[in-house]
């Protein structure tokens, strides 16, 4: 196991407790490491939240994390996985003056080839979602940034493992409905 | 179960505690914590309640009582800076893993977040340091987070426990129903390993040539002494301790070979980079217990017996982990491995042992010069107790002096701050001591400079008239501050001077007995008058200015540089 520092995702299941957010934040802090991405939500299993974690530290450190991770009392499990192990996704919001649509017959063009799709669309601007890989959705920006982008925004990372996580057995569950 | 028709949160807060076998809680009234002060103004029969003059007194005083009794140590203040009071004492008792709950007064949950008066974050702020916390802003929720409070306080690695109610709960009326809490589904307090991991660590202590173990506070916590001892027989290993493993194993065991660490004896130190095996028992390789991580035990296999799986691989690197309470876990090793001795082992221990005596402890413990030295005060305590005595120190100079000469029969009878590291400990520490365990000597040792970070705790110790031997060990200077300005600042002794009052006359102010001595011939009797008192003593021992406590591992060097001047 080496100290190159590389990038991985952490999935933690938990309870929905207020506080715990900021216990797992606190655990990054404690070691001066930088959150990349954050997103939490409802997880399969009913009453069970999900929290998916992006940060670029080495593998001895994210297995340390992990361990206190799992040592919060209301953390059911965590784990940690490389890009090539997860099925990642973002999604992209760009907001730019209808104007340019009208006037830049190659502003269509870039929408048509990124495979982003027109959101909404009135007469002061629109906006555009592309939901991907990191690049490609950067190189979007860069594509339409030369047109003016009234706002740009970028969700945390999603995503699932290749492998199972086998929650429902840690729990006790049966989730073969 | 008790089913009780419509009570208070305040009430509900007190019936649990009564439900939980408290009967004992160190606190500071407020504001935001006044309805359960009425409460428990009503059941002061069936609850005591110590008034420390500061909550930070009341943390330690908690955490004395629960060193020494295993029990969990229960503390109350009220928002804002009474919450805030609690932190260095929350933190200690994190990273010394004893188990404590505090009970917090919040402002109505109507005013969170508006900035009110003696509002704090307190669930914020001690996030970082607890075990778990919780803010309670209904009555309902009152009986189930306290049953969870003290599970998770008590269970696994223990720790502390902070849980945050608002004024309103505390007022509103509900229907009070007590269960205690057994499990938690997303909580393990105990992970287990397979059999076959037990076979192997047989087979490599069974091979082993120059065995060797260091055992922590987890022999403590889990009331596991005898448990360590029989393992310990059986296989003839030599043991040493951690700061916090003191007196787990009796100081006269023929197996008992020391203190590793920082100021730790020479040999286990030594040792520790000639062992072929090392097996930590309940212990974490604080840095302070290994140096240099790069040449800590290079050469050897490691096994590490362990209750919580974060500290597997978290300094040190081991061949074997064992999880789960050492309770369980030594005795199935102990079936597995042969009977054995390492007598020639053993004696380099005590070879060792001889080229310390007599480069430090022997002019420690019988020195010549004028000036009293810290560890002839030891050495004259654990001839007045027997080495029966609880002994309490505090940080610095005097702890190390006093971790490395006192004598202990007895588990549970060492209580200082080890991972934190607190000055001001000792004091209120002591007092909680006496309480956990009143029909025990207990002795704090204190230097000047902690003592005085808590040292209106004396008003505590009068009013309860608890019988606490206080010994502070005067140097006029942050001894071991100095020290290390002596060593590796070329003398530079900023900010480490004090000019300090008459103690005695201020205990004396306290109502409580005091003498002071400054020459050795006064020692004996001084110190065997204050063993002798029945109330509370309080003893100044003028010593040396100057003095260093050897041996020492300077921070970042490897355990075997340990130096002896």
């Amino acid at each position: 196991m080496s100290d190159k520092i590389s990038t991985f995702t952490v999935s933690i299941y938990s309870e929905n407790n207020i506080g715990l957010l900021n216990r797992i934040s606190a655990i990054f802090l404690k070691r001066h490491i930088n959150i990349e991405s954050l997103t939490t939500s409802q997880s399969e299993i009913e009453n069970i939240f999900r929290f998916v974690i992006v940060v670029n530290v080495s593998e001895i450190m994210i297995q340390r994390i992990i361990k206190q991770i799992n040592k919060q009392i209301e953390v059911i499990s965590s784990f940690y996985h490389k890009n090539e192990e997860t099925i990642y996704l973002e999604t992209a919001l760009y907001k730019v003056k209808s104007k340019s649509l009208f006037s830049e017959k190659h502003i269509q063009k870039i929408i048509k080839k990124s495979q982003a799709n027109i959101v909404t669309v009135s007469p002061d601007y629109f906006v555009i979602e592309k939901t991907g890989w990191r690049e490609e959705t950067e190189k979007l920006y860069k594509e339409l940034e030369p047109y003016g982008l009234l706002q740009f925004v970028r969700s945390g990372r999603i995503s699932v493992s290749k492998e199972p996580m086998n929650i429902s057995n840690l729990l006790g569950l049966n989730t073969d409905k | 179960m008790n089913s009780i028709n419509k009570i208070s949160g305040a009430e509900a807060v007190i019936r649990s505690l009564i439900e939980e076998g408290v009967d004992l809680i160190y606190g500071y009234p407020g504001g935001a914590i006044m309805p359960i002060y009425d409460e428990l103004y009503k059941f002061q029969d069936k609850l005591n309640h110590v008034l420390t003059r500061h909550e930070q007194g009341a943390t330690h005083a908690a955490q004395g009582f629960s060193r020494v009794s295993g029990k969990v140590g229960v503390v109350m203040a009220t928002s804002g800076p009474g919450a805030t009071n609690l932190v260095t004492g929350i933190a200690d008792a994190q990273i010394d893993s004893t188990p404590m709950v505090c009970i917090t007064g919040q402002v109505a949950s109507h005013l969170l977040g508006s900035d009110a008066f003696q509002e704090t974050d307190i669930i914020g702020i001690s996030t970082p340091v607890t075990k778990w916390n919780c803010q309670v802003t209904k009555a309902e929720d009152i009986p189930k987070v306290l049953a969870k409070a003290f599970y998770i306080a008590k269970s696994g690695r223990p720790g502390p426990v902070l849980i945050d109610i608002t004024k309103d709960a505390q007022f509103e009326l509900f229907n009070y129903n007590y269960q205690k809490c057994n499990s938690i589904r997303s909580y393990n307090p105990i992970s287990t390993c397979s059999d076959d991991l037990y076979d192997k660590a047989s087979e490599m202590i069974n091979d082993s040539k120059k065995p060797f173990i260091v055992f922590g506070q987890g022999v403590i916590l889990g009331n596991a002494e005898s448990e360590f001892k029989k393992f310990i027989e059986k296989t003839g290993i030599p043991s040493a301790w951690t700061i916090l493993g003191l007196s787990a194993l009796p100081t006269d065991h023929y197996l008992n070979v020391g203190m590793v660490g920082m100021h730790g004896n020479y040999g286990p130190n030594v040792l520790t980079n000639e062992c072929d095996l090392l097996i930590a028992v309940g212990m974490r390789f604080d840095d302070r217990v290994t140096g240099n991580l790069n040449t800590y035990a290079k050469q050897a296999k490691i096994i590490h017996l362990e209750i919580d799986p974060a500290e597997i691989d978290k300094n040190v690197k081991c061949d074997i982990a064992l999880l789960g309470d050492v309770k369980s876990t030594l005795p199935k090793l102990t079936k597995l491995v042969n009977n054995n001795t390492h007598d020639k082992w053993l004696k380099t221990f005590s070879d060792y042992y001889k080229i310390e005596y007599d480069k430090v402890i022997h002019n420690e413990i019988n020195p010549t010069k004028i000036g009293l030295t810290m560890a002839e005060v030891i050495k004259e305590i654990n001839v007045a107790t027997d080495g029966n005595a609880v002994i309490v120190t505090d940080v610095g100079q005097h702890q190390m002096v006093a971790c490395r000469y006192a004598k202990f029969n007895d588990s549970k009878s060492n209580v200082t701050s080890g991972g934190l590291g607190t000055m001001g400990f000792a004091l209120p520490a002591a007092l909680g001591a006496k309480m956990g365990a009143p029909e025990r000597e207990v002795v704090a040792v204190i230097g000047d400079g902690g003592y005085q970070m808590t040292i209106q705790e004396l008003g505590t110790i009068f009013q309860t008239g608890s019988a606490v031997k206080i010994v502070v060990l005067n140097n006029d200077f942050l001894g071991m501050v100095r020290q290390w300005q002596q060593m590796f600042f070329e003398k530079r002794y900023a900010s480490t001077e004090l000019i300090n009052p008459d103690f005695v006359m201020i205990a004396k102010g306290y109502n409580i007995e005091a003498n002071k001595v400054s020459k050795r011939s006064e020692l004996t009797l001084a110190v065997k008058k204050m063993i002798e008192s029945k109330k509370p003593y309080f003893l100044e021992v003028k010593v040396e200015k100057e003095d260093n406590v050897f041996p020492m591992i300077p921070t970042g060097a490897s355990v075997s540089d340990i130096r002896l001047e």
